[in-house]
């Protein structure tokens, strides 16, 4: 292993790098600024709804908070943090000294930001931001919408196409570059997860765009795919969207399920119970995500024997997900269980994931869904699944393996302090949300009748709460970086288990170099 | 002892921080008529069959919710390493395995079961007694009764909450947001199925109380029926993100005797025969303005503005057409601006109405034209399309 070469030096390094480490580095900060952008975007909303009556923003410019929210933190904060985890952790896990294909690498986060940018200057443009919701339903999107939605739909086909290339990525070096001895069913659940999204990535991105380009066409070219008045329909829209968006909510959170999963058993240090089952029940999710759709469009009047099939269907998630949690909790009992802040945000993610899977049974019952659905109920609903799901998780990745990547190690007190701040936090903003989505008060709007009123305000105060805490998690983040005491101990935590642990601490620049051997 | 006692009490905060919520929930629920925790069982047998799945399926999970943290607490409680204990290595069973894949499987059927037939009868539209159509505009609601025997009663209501409450320059009325020009009105035990339609965009139009919500589709119509066995008032609001006033197109309901709807219907149909009388009419300048002022602050402000300064729609104050030719200015309120926010007035307004805001914009706002619309130009330039 002579001819190491570390980085290079300047911007160059950021610019041209091929590096699996480096360009996980740089999707992990990028994705932490959206995360702070797009909540920034939430406290604008949380601060309208803070009392009722319009106090701060217009309705319209709220619209377009509610959207730039949504899409922000879907596909610029939670997924490409997640792309961060796997270039990171992937080759490090399966034996590999790099990504597949490296250029390509770079090239799928390169494009990313200019994407964002684009989106982002939607909000200085004449006519304003989209403010059709992330859902973007036509004809609001089309016909109704600001000309802003041209800009937006470019955007949307860029950031599609990275997540198209980071996925084709995974999948090659999944394939490809395992350790010898490294057989499917020995790969460490992250890996196993990834795998997964990656291939629905690659199903429903092109849908996505697909959908987008239909907009496109109806906006400038005259057809009318979504406008009846043409002879199209705007409900079509609806079904080529939930085709992309319900597995769109497995690629978000199946890798949260990855990282718990290494997790939970490091810090129970006992082996993950029933690996095989997760394995089985991971793809079961991810062939499900595709035959449940419409579930999202009980309301929009289709026939009986449709709205049926789709609550059946619906309902059968539940087997495969209460499968992932009992194991869960069976890799956990008998243990010997410690609570440093990465199993904190694991366990945190254990129980408000669990309450959002119920609300998520709750939801597919489609008669009760025509009283719940398009309620805060949702909102709180899928923030359980989202935030308490795919952000809590991601938090404890950052906590278990930051001591791995720069060998320091973090403030412990002030982990545990940003975890139960950010728990409170997160509970007191929606929990309430329940509450008022249950007696009657529509999602999506800047102001709201009088009995609403107690609850929104501890659900504004609560994500002021959520908000600030996670300043204390970049403070945290960064202290350790410059100053953090030095760590050289290749094992972490003395439960961990798979090969990142085996490199020395912190990573090198380049590792297994020649494959290691897997038992 | 007293570590752990504290460590036990860190950990519990949490969960206990959110049945104190639930309970002081249920508490609240207790004593309003309307609860603001939970959901309304209604005033329709629908509704209640809906509560009832809705509060089973939640009590399922509440005890599922209760083994799983029990054992998951259990064991954070007792299997932890500052205890001394040593883990164990057991890491499958084949049985257990089955076994939380099959029973979680069989209380889905039993619950598949009640819902299946929830929703068959949700879809039974058969028997019903009369039919509203309801088309939603951006951003208020139209009804139009259809019976058989002569006129169509029809008319639009839209949010009445003045816009000095929204702005927190008065104190805001008990229905805030609530609250319509004109409810639609319905007799009680009597299964009323509405048609579903929209002009512009998608709308939802949502009743908790009456257990309906369903899409309002431009182009589709879609149907949604119900049967309310108490009278008075039920308040709903848009449910599908519509644009900017989303959020204030509410939907009141009054669920009234069969007697008193009669007696409505009646006065409503006397109504629209004044109406077609005033048709015949020739107003002053002064009349026309005055009527078009209220028709203005009901249908054009929200994006013309107050002082005809523009916002979503362009500026009405020296706007060329309000102050250029008369049919032009016509062609634009009665037919719309086609793949724009402005809508065709043609079909909403009457041709009072119609010929009462058109003067009205070409004379105020300091536009200052000094011409008139009467109902009949209206209706001549309609008719001469
Ligand atoms: C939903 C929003 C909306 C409502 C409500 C609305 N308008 Fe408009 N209006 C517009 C828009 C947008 C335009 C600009 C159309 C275009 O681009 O030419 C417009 C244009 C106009 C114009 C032409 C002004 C000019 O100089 O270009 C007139 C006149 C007008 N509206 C009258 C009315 C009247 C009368 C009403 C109420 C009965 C009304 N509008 C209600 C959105 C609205
Ligand atoms: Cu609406």
């Amino acid at each position: 292993m002579g001819a190491h070469h570390g980085p290079a030096k300047g911007l160059g390094r950021w610019l041209f790098t091929t590096n699996h480490k480096d360009i996980g580095t740089m999707y992990l900060w990028f994705s932490f600024a959206m995360f702070i952008l797009g909540g920034a975007f939430a406290m604008i909303i949380r601060a309208e709804l803070f009392q009722p009556g319009m106090q701060l923003v217009e309705p319209g410019f709220f619209n377009q908070m509610t959207t730039m929210h949504g899409l922000v933190m879907v596909f610029g904060a939670i997924m490409p943090a997640f792309v961060g985890l796997a270039n990171w952790m992937i080759p490090m896990m399966i034996g590999a000294p790099d990504m597949a294909l490296p250029r390509m690498n770079n090239w799928s986060f390169w494009i990313l930001p200019p994407a964002f940018l684009i989106l982002a200057s939607t909000l200085l443009m004449e006519g304003g931001a989209p403010g059709f919701g992330w859902t973007f339903y036509a004809p609001l999107s089309t016909t109704y919408a600001p000309p802003s939605v041209t800009v937006f739909i470019f955007s949307i086909h860029v950031l599609g196409l990275s997540s198209i290339m980071g996925s084709i990525n995974i999948i090659a070096t999944v394939m490809n570059m395992r350790a010898p001895g490294m057989t499917y069913m020995k790969m460490p659940l992250f890996v196993w997860t990834w795998l997964i999204t990656a291939f629905l990535l690659v199903a429903v991105m092109p849908v996505l765009a697909g959908c987008v380009t239909m907009m496109l066409m109806d906006i400038h070219f005259g057809t009318s795919f979504f406008s009846a008045a043409g002879g199209g329909d705007p409900v079509l829209f609806q079904h080529v969207f939930w085709f992309f968006g319900h597995p769109e909510v497995y690629i978000i959170i199946l890798p949260a399920f990855g990282v718990v999963s290494q997790i939970i058993p490091a810090f129970s240090r006992k082996p993950l119970f029933g690996y095989d089952s997760m394995v089985y029940a991971t793809a079961s999710i991810a062939f499900l995500s595709f035959i449940v759709w419409a579930h999202h469009m009980y309301t929009v009047g289709m026939p009986v024997a449709g709205e049926l099939y789709f609550m059946y269907a619906t309902m059968l998630i539940a087997v495969p997900t209460g499968v992932k949690v009992f194991n869960w909790v069976s890799t956990m009992w008998r243990g010997a269980m410690s609570f440093e802040t990465p199993m904190l945000f694991s366990l945190g993610f254990l129980v408000l994931f669990t309450i959002g899977g119920f609300t998520g049974l709750m939801l597919s019952i489609a008669p009760s869904d025509f009283q719940y659905h398009d309620s805060y109920f949702v909102v709180a609903h899928f923030h359980y699944v989202m935030v308490a799901g795919a952000v809590f998780s991601m938090t404890a990745a950052v906590y278990y393996w930051l001591p791995k990547w720069c060998g320091k190690m973090y403030n412990e007190t002030m982990g545990k302090t940003h975890f139960w701040i950010s728990f409170i936090g997160f509970n007191l903003t929606f929990f309430p949300q329940h509450f008022v989505g249950l007696a009657g008060m529509p999602r999506r709007i800047p102001d709201y009748a009088l009995q609403f009123a107690d609850f929104n305000m501890m659900s504004s105060v609560g994500a002021f709460i959520y908000g600030s805490s996670q300043i204390l998690f970049l403070y945290n983040v960064i202290a350790t970086i410059v100053s953090g005491k030095p760590t050289s101990e290749e094992k972490t935590w003395d439960g961990a288990e798979g090969l990142e642990w085996t490199v020395p601490t912190p990573a090198p620049y380049h590792t297994f170099e020649t494959p290691p051997a897997v038992r | 002892m007293c570590f752990e006692a504290k460590r036990l009490y860190r950990l519990a905060l949490g969960p206990v921080l959110m049945l104190l919520a639930m309970v002081s929930a249920g508490a609240w629920a207790a004593d309003g008529e309307r609860s603001t925790v939970n959901m309304s069982p209604g005033v329709t047998e629908v509704g209640q069959t809906i509560f009832d799945l809705h509060m089973i399926i939640l009590w399922i999970c509440v005890i599922i919710g209760v083994l799983v943290f029990g054992v998951m607490f259990y064991s954070i409680i007792y299997h932890r390493k500052s205890r001394g204990v040593t883990p164990a290595t057991f890491h499958e069973s084949t049985t257990v395995e089955i076994a939380w894949t099959v029973v979680p499987f069989i209380i889905l059927i039993a619950m598949a079961v009640p819902a299946t037939k929830t929703l068959i009868d949700i879809y039974n539209f058969d028997d019903a007694e009369m039919d509203i159509m309801v088309t939603g505009y951006q951003w208020k609601w139209k009804y139009e009764y259809l019976n058989d025997a002569g006129e169509n009663v029809q008319f639009f209501s839209s949010l009445s909450t003045p816009q000095s409450e929204i702005l927190n320059a008065e104190a805001k009325g008990e229905h805030y947001l609530l609250e319509v020009d004109e409810p639609v009105v319905i007799p009680v035990n009597t299964k009323v199925r509405f048609l579903m339609t929209a002009n512009d965009v998608i709308h939802s139009w949502w009743v908790p109380e009456l257990a309906v919500k369903k899409d309002a589709i431009p182009g589709f119509i879609n149907e949604t029926w119900t049967l309310a066995t108490e009278e008075g008032i039920y308040r709903g609001q848009c449910a599908e993100l519509c644009g900017k006033d989303h959020g204030f197109m509410p939907i009141v309901v009054n669920v009234v005797s069969k007697e008193e709807y009669a007696e409505w219907l009646a006065g409503k149909q006397a109504e629209a025969a004044k109406i077609k009388e005033l048709m015949a009419q020739t107003f002053s300048l002064e009349e026309l303005v005055e009527r078009g002022k209220g028709v203005y602050e009901r249908s054009c402000l929200a994006c013309h503005g107050a002082n005809g300064e523009g916002g979503v729609g362009t500026a009405i104050a020296g706007s060329a057409i309000a102050n250029g030719d008369m049919q032009g200015h016509l062609d634009v309120v009665a037919n719309g601006v086609a793949g724009t926010a402005m809508q065709a007035f043609g079909g909403q307004l009457n041709d009072v109405d119609l010929a009462a805001v058109v003067t009205y914009q070409r004379n105020a706002f300091g536009n200052n034209m000094g011409d008139m619309a009467q109902p009949i130009d209206v209706y001549n330039f309609k008719n001469g399309q």
